[in-house]
């Protein structure tokens, strides 16, 4: 009874595991098939669809965009929390609480909603749609992030280590670039990278705020009006790639935060 | 607030108010910019309630409600159903050692492009898909079935999602569970089942509202995975919204429709804040 309790617990987890990885299983393994149809049967692996992909002019400049908005939507994102989150932590301010559900408020709220309002007042200000307005949009999502994982990470030990420094003589702009920053550093880097994979992957607000220059999410979308087709297989697979890079260097920064 | 050359005062504002601004002017702005446009006519302005109206009145706008509150609500229902048990293998039965790595590997595909991750989904279901070829090459079907465009497409791309999503979700919930509730209620002479049924889900009950407050937030509100998998056989919310800026430029028909859909969130959340509140305490 029990042995057989056991055995189906392990057939439960492994169909599980099944579900979850069909799709990505079968999305990799046809970016390496040879002919137009990524479809079964499997022909044997050729690397000709990726590099249908990296000599695609559109899809590497849609890259190339992708990165840029990422890194630079999380420099800002989490310049921006962690100054707030150090002010918040710091010293006492009227009706702080409120504040601070005031910058993680767009967490509660659809990515497409953001983008619509954005889209609404831009549309209102005359602001063209381009990569800047969805750099933009990017912050909104990402600032509430990382303020929250920055924030959460303020403890009371580095408190002292800051006062020693004032104490020391050091103006309070000492105190927060060569103290709080080093010190809160892990923190810092998980807020941008998991920030950078967001914006990576993010969709819908490119989608509705740029035009000519659009992200790599967006030029996939574009891709699959003509149904099928290997190379967005090849494409899905490079971004996989890449997402699993940043996600280990998130996981490293967050490991590294344990001994603390 | 801050006199100006105080500086001890003026700091902490300085701080914080480069994120408050943002917030405010692309976030809260936006917000009331699109209130208004809700409340105005497409054609040649002028305050209206036309928009809400056209909601409330047009069956077709209707229906895109509901089959979103469906989609989303046996997603939920069936996502919990699926991590739940997943989890609970995960936190009990993989060895300790081993199980940041099993945990890793259940969420990993978490991390491909969501716009991909929809369309692989195709992969495996079209017409001539894996699951069609591995059924006809078997002979169990004679002609391919119609899976993708249709509602079981989109509710298995979401559940794949929120799978993912629910049994990281409930695996923190029950490793936090502190393994001596489970020994008092042995000791008491409650058979593993009864411990469950009786200690171990009512007190990860918080953790499964957390969950299942997130899938309906995040599945309600999205467009990617209904409009590359369910096609436009059943339009919901999203895509409706979409269907208004893309064909035909009607923000404020758009502005109304989020803003619908954002009050349903807004009373959802109400509904699970008893359990939201315990988590974040």
């Amino acid at each position: 009874m029990r042995a057989a309790v056991r055995l189906a617990a392990w057939v439960y987890a492994i169909a599980v595991y099944g579900f979850i990885f069909l799709p990505v299983v079968v999305l990799v393994l046809f970016s390496l098939q040879a002919t137009s149809f990524p479809i079964p049967p499997f022909t044997g692996p050729s690397l000709r669809w990726y590099q249908a992909v990296l000599s695609d002019a559109k899809l590497t400049s849609a890259l190339f965009n992708s990165l840029l908005v990422a890194v630079l939507s999380s420099l800002a994102s989490v310049t921006l929390g962690f100054l707030s989150a150090w002010g918040f932590a710091r010293f006492v301010l009227p009706g702080s609480a409120i504040l601070r559900g005031l910058i993680t408020l767009p967490l509660t709220v659809s990515y497409l909603i953001i983008g619509m309002g954005l889209l609404v007042l831009f549309n209102w200000a005359g602001v063209p749609k381009s990569l800047l307005a969805a750099g933009i949009g990017h912050v909104v999502i990402n600032l509430p992030l990382c303020f929250a994982i920055i924030y959460s990470q303020m403890g009371d030990h580095q408190i002292n280590i800051e006062r020693a420094a004032r104490d020391l003589g050091a103006a309070e702009w000492k105190v927060l670039l060569m103290i709080a920053v080093p010190v809160m550093a892990p923190a810092i880097f998980a807020g941008f990278f998991l920030s950078m994979t967001f914006s990576w992957d993010e969709f819908v607000i490119s989608f509705l705020l740029t035009r000519f220059e659009t992200t790599l999410p967006v030029e996939i979308w574009n891709l699959l009006r003509s149904g099928l087709n290997p190379k967005t297989n090849a494409v899905g697979s490079l971004v996989f790639a890449v997402s699993i890079v940043l996600v280990v260097f998130f996981e490293l920064t967050l490991l590294r935060r344990k001994p603390a | 607030m801050a006199s100006a050359g105080n500086n001890s005062r003026a700091l902490p504002w300085a701080l914080v108010t480069p994120a408050l601004a943002w917030t405010c002017a692309f976030f809260v702005l936006p917000f009331i910019a699109m209130g208004f446009s809700s409340l105005t006519a497409h054609e040649g302005g002028g305050f209206t309630l036309a928009n809400y109206s056209q909601f409330f009145t047009d069956p077709s706008y209707w229906r895109a409600m509901v089959n979103s509150l469906e989609v989303t609500a046996i997603v939920t229902v069936i996502s919990i159903l699926l991590a739940y048990p997943f989890a609970w293998i995960l936190a009990e039965m993989v060895p300790e050692r081993w199980q940041r790595l099993a945990l890793m590997l259940a969420v990993l595909p978490f991390w491909t492009s969501y716009v991909v991750r929809s369309y692989s989904w195709l992969l495996v279901l079209a017409q001539n898909g894996v699951i069609n070829r591995a059924l006809t090459g078997i002979g169990l079907i004679g002609e391919p079935l119609q899976l993708a465009n249709t509602r079981f497409a989109t509710v298995t791309g979401f559940v794949h999602f929120f799978v993912m999503l629910l049994t990281l979700t409930i695996f923190a919930n029950l490793k936090q569970l502190s393994p001596s509730y489970r020994k008092a209620a042995a000791d008491l002479g409650a058979r593993p089942v009864r411990t469950f049924l009786h200690v171990v889900l009512p007190l990860t009950l918080p953790g499964i509202m957390v969950g299942a407050f997130l899938t309906f937030v995040l599945c309600i509100g999205d467009y990617v995975t209904p409009q590359i998998l369910g096609g436009n056989n059943e339009l919901l919310m999203p895509q409706l919204v979409m269907m208004q800026i893309g064909r035909r430029g009607d923000f404020p028909l758009a502005s109304a429709l989020s803003i619908i859909l954002m009050a349903v969130v807004t009373i959802a959340y109400l509904a699970c804040a008893r359990w939201l509140k315990i988590e974040r305490a």
